[in-house]
């Protein structure tokens, strides 16, 4: 593989297709599946320290599918994915992992979501100050420290 | 060649800052010595839209996945509990939630009220005026007359309730059961030169606004102006003895990775509770073939954590999510000995306010409750903005056979042995746990929260980590005197949480520094005789 890309072709096509069934595109949310081509060039890019342990994963998929993930009929598809999550293990947490961080900080994900896409400086979030007469009743306990 | 300093203190975090700062008004040459830099907080994880993800890379809590050059790794396989800390100027108090509570008075009477362990050669009468100093030098936000500790008078209100913090207020007055609002370090109003808190939310991996007090831009700019110099990227290997048996200074690889030594009338450590001890035992010789300052033996034993069970679980209404500091209330309900409980001393809860939807979607995918498929989106909602999480930080009481020793083979970037930790937690705690996750759920049912989790304990937990060279006036069951001075070594003292003779309940950092000015108190009135 180029130096440059931590997969190779076929990894990366089945880190699509099993991207694509953890989080399918929905209608109902309208909500692209993390299969979406800008998501899924966010996994590559920002793989990093990641890229062994999802390689890994990606040859556990391999092994279980027998083929491209993609190229299997959906209910084999589902089976596979299935396997792979029951398999467990660092290899397949840090795959989820990746998968869910860079599909939910897509802009049209955090927007579905009712949040800003943004990070949190500089603008934080305002928030209640409450009602501190609720500590009415804790006020008025006698003191529960001992004294020593 | 460097030039001899007065007073030489090796760490920059929590309680080397703390002293640094009370020792510079006595005008002696003061060097410290830090392995990490200072951070910059405009590269801090919230300034960025992968502020999430960096909690499983460069700002991980455990320096052995962080791995960044500044840490040190750790071989903590043989413990439920790994070690967590940071590596810079400020150290810990960068990555940590700024729950400030104190040790409480019956904390530092452990075996004359509740029969166990060893009382503390200093009581919290003792320590109270620099609890107060390091109020108002780390500035403390909270609010007076809670009835579950000494009075107190934090310079700054309180952070929010929130969301999440009115659900469990109305929860725990249904209950009957102490709760207030935090003692924190998070700045809610502009304080010495701070901006005042914004909501980050994200700010346990350091605070971008400044609000959250670390000891880089509290204690140092002050100590730096009064003269105290501090050498960054300089890590020491070992603290050498003269012929007196007397600390004559030490032994540290420079920016460059040059090895240097750095003579010192006076060696202070302030390493915490893994790195002192680490150092301890890298420090041998002829005449302390154990290690340095260990004719007890127990240097890296007693080591003590906090074990934390962590409960959470789904309300219906909105919470606070990522929208504001972690915490935000505390109970005292369950942390005075009760011995109908089964077990002697105690817990604090520490409440938490939510998380954001990435670790929502990691942790609940992990969990089972978040499903792959065509289900994930409607589980997904449900499920992110309406957490609610409470954490008992459960009392470790000191154990020989837990500790702190060298890895045999584990060696950080500057071929320094590294520490190995054999932990368990003793059954008095598990005892403590077991309540604690139970009273959590009493807690939970009460805000009708659904989908339980439970986390005991937290397995990256181990943010508190004390009692490796604990105080004491007998030298043969423990290693420095009363006042932090080593009983072997005449001019070695130690500031940090080793010195801790039990863990009380509570996170830890406020005692740490308020030991720290005490020590550096203690060592200013007595420098005519220092040695004695």
């Amino acid at each position: 593989m180029p130096a440059d890309n931590p997969l190779t072709p076929a990894q990366e096509a089945d880190l699509a297709a099993i991207a694509g069934f953890i989080i399918p595109a929905s209608d109902e949310f309208d909500v692209p599946g993390a299969d979406d081509p800008a998501i899924q060039a966010d996994m590559l890019a920002t793989l990093g320290r990641d890229a062994p342990l999802v390689r890994e994963a990606l040859d556990v998929l391999a092994r279980l599918a027998g083929a491209p993930l993609g190229d299997l009929d959906p209910a084999r598809r589902e089976a596979v994915a299935l396997a792979l999550r029951a398999v467990g293990g660092p290899a397949v947490a840090a795959l989820t992992r990746v998968v869910l961080q860079c599909y939910y900080r897509d802009d049209r994900v955090v927007r579905s979501l009712g949040l800003e896409p943004r990070p949190p400086y500089p603008q934080g979030h305002v928030l209640p100050d409450g009602d501190w007469s609720l500590l009415d009743p804790v006020r008025a306990r006698p003191p529960l420290w001992r004294r020593a | 060649m460097n030039d001899p300093v007065d007073v030489l203190i090796i760490g920059a975090g929590a309680s080397g800052a703390a002293v640094a700062w009370s020792l510079a008004e006595t005008k002696m040459h003061i060097l410290c010595l830090e392995q990490g830099g200072w951070m910059n907080p405009a590269q801090y994880p919230s300034t960025g839209r992968d502020w999430e993800a960096r909690f499983w890379g460069d700002y991980s809590p455990s320096p052995n996945i962080r791995g960044r050059r500044e840490d040190y790794p750790i071989n903590d396989d043989n413990s439920p509990i790994k070690v967590v800390n940071f590596n810079a100027v400020g150290g810990s108090t960068i990555f940590y939630t700024a729950h400030f509570p104190r040790l409480h008075p019956s904390d530092f009477r452990v075996k004359s009220l509740d029969g166990v362990a060893d009382d503390w050669p200093v009581d919290y009468d003792t320590l109270a005026p620099f609890f107060a100093e390091n109020d108002r030098m780390m500035g403390v936000s909270g609010l007076a007359g809670d009835p579950a500790v000494p009075p107190r008078d934090p310079p700054m209100p309180p952070l929010p309730m929130g969301r999440s913090g009115a659900i469990f207020a109305k929860a725990m007055n249904r209950l009957g059961w102490h709760w207030w609002p935090s003692d924190t370090t998070v700045a809610t109003v502009d304080y010495e030169g701070r901006a005042k808190c914004i909501n980050l939310g994200h700010c346990t991996p350091a605070c971008a606004q400044g609000a959250k007090a670390s000891t880089d831009i509290t204690y140092w700019p002050v100590a730096q102006r009064a003269g105290v110099e501090l050498k960054t990227h300089c890590r020491v290997h070992e603290i050498t003895t003269n012929g007196d048996g007397m600390a004559a200074g030490v032994v540290y690889y420079d920016a460059d990775g040059k090895e240097q030594f750095q003579a010192a009338h006076v060696v202070v450590l302030a390493c915490n509770g893994i790195g002192t001890p680490r150092l301890l035992l890298n420090s041998t010789s002829g005449k302390f073939p154990n290690g340095l300052a260990n004719s007890s033996g127990l240097v890296g034993r007693n080591l003590m954590f906090h074990p934390y069970a962590q409960v959470y679980g789904y309300v219906a209404d909105e919470t606070d999510s990522n929208r504001a500091p972690p915490t935000c209330l505390w109970s005292k309900e369950f942390y005075e000995t009760d011995r109908s409980r089964g077990f002697v001393r105690g817990y604090s809860f520490q409440f938490g306010r939510g998380v954001g939807p990435i670790m929502e979607a990691v942790t609940s995918e992990q969990k089972g409750l978040l499903p792959w498929g065509a289900a994930h989106h409607a589980v997904f909602r449900r499920l992110n903005g309406h957490r609610l999480t409470l954490s008992a930080i459960c009392e470790d009481l000191p154990e020989a056979h837990n500790r702190v020793t060298l890895d045999p083979v584990l060696k950080d970037c500057h071929g320094i042995p590294a520490p190995k930790i054999d932990y368990t937690i003793g059954e008095n705690t598990a005892r403590m746990m077991a309540h604690g996750i139970a009273r959590a759920k009493d807690v939970l049912a009460a805000c009708e929260a659904t989908d339980i989790c439970v986390n005991s304990p937290i397995l990256y937990g181990g943010w508190h980590l004390l009692g490796t060279a604990r105080m004491g006036t007998d030298p043969e069951s423990s290693v420095v005197n009363e006042w932090g001075r080593s009983h072997d070594v005449k001019n070695l003292f130690i500031v940090d949480g080793s010195l801790f003779v039990t863990s009380g309940g509570v996170n830890p950092t406020s005692t740490i520094q308020a030991l720290a000015l005490y020590v550096a108190d203690q060592m200013k009135q007595r420098l005519a005789n220092l040695f004695d």
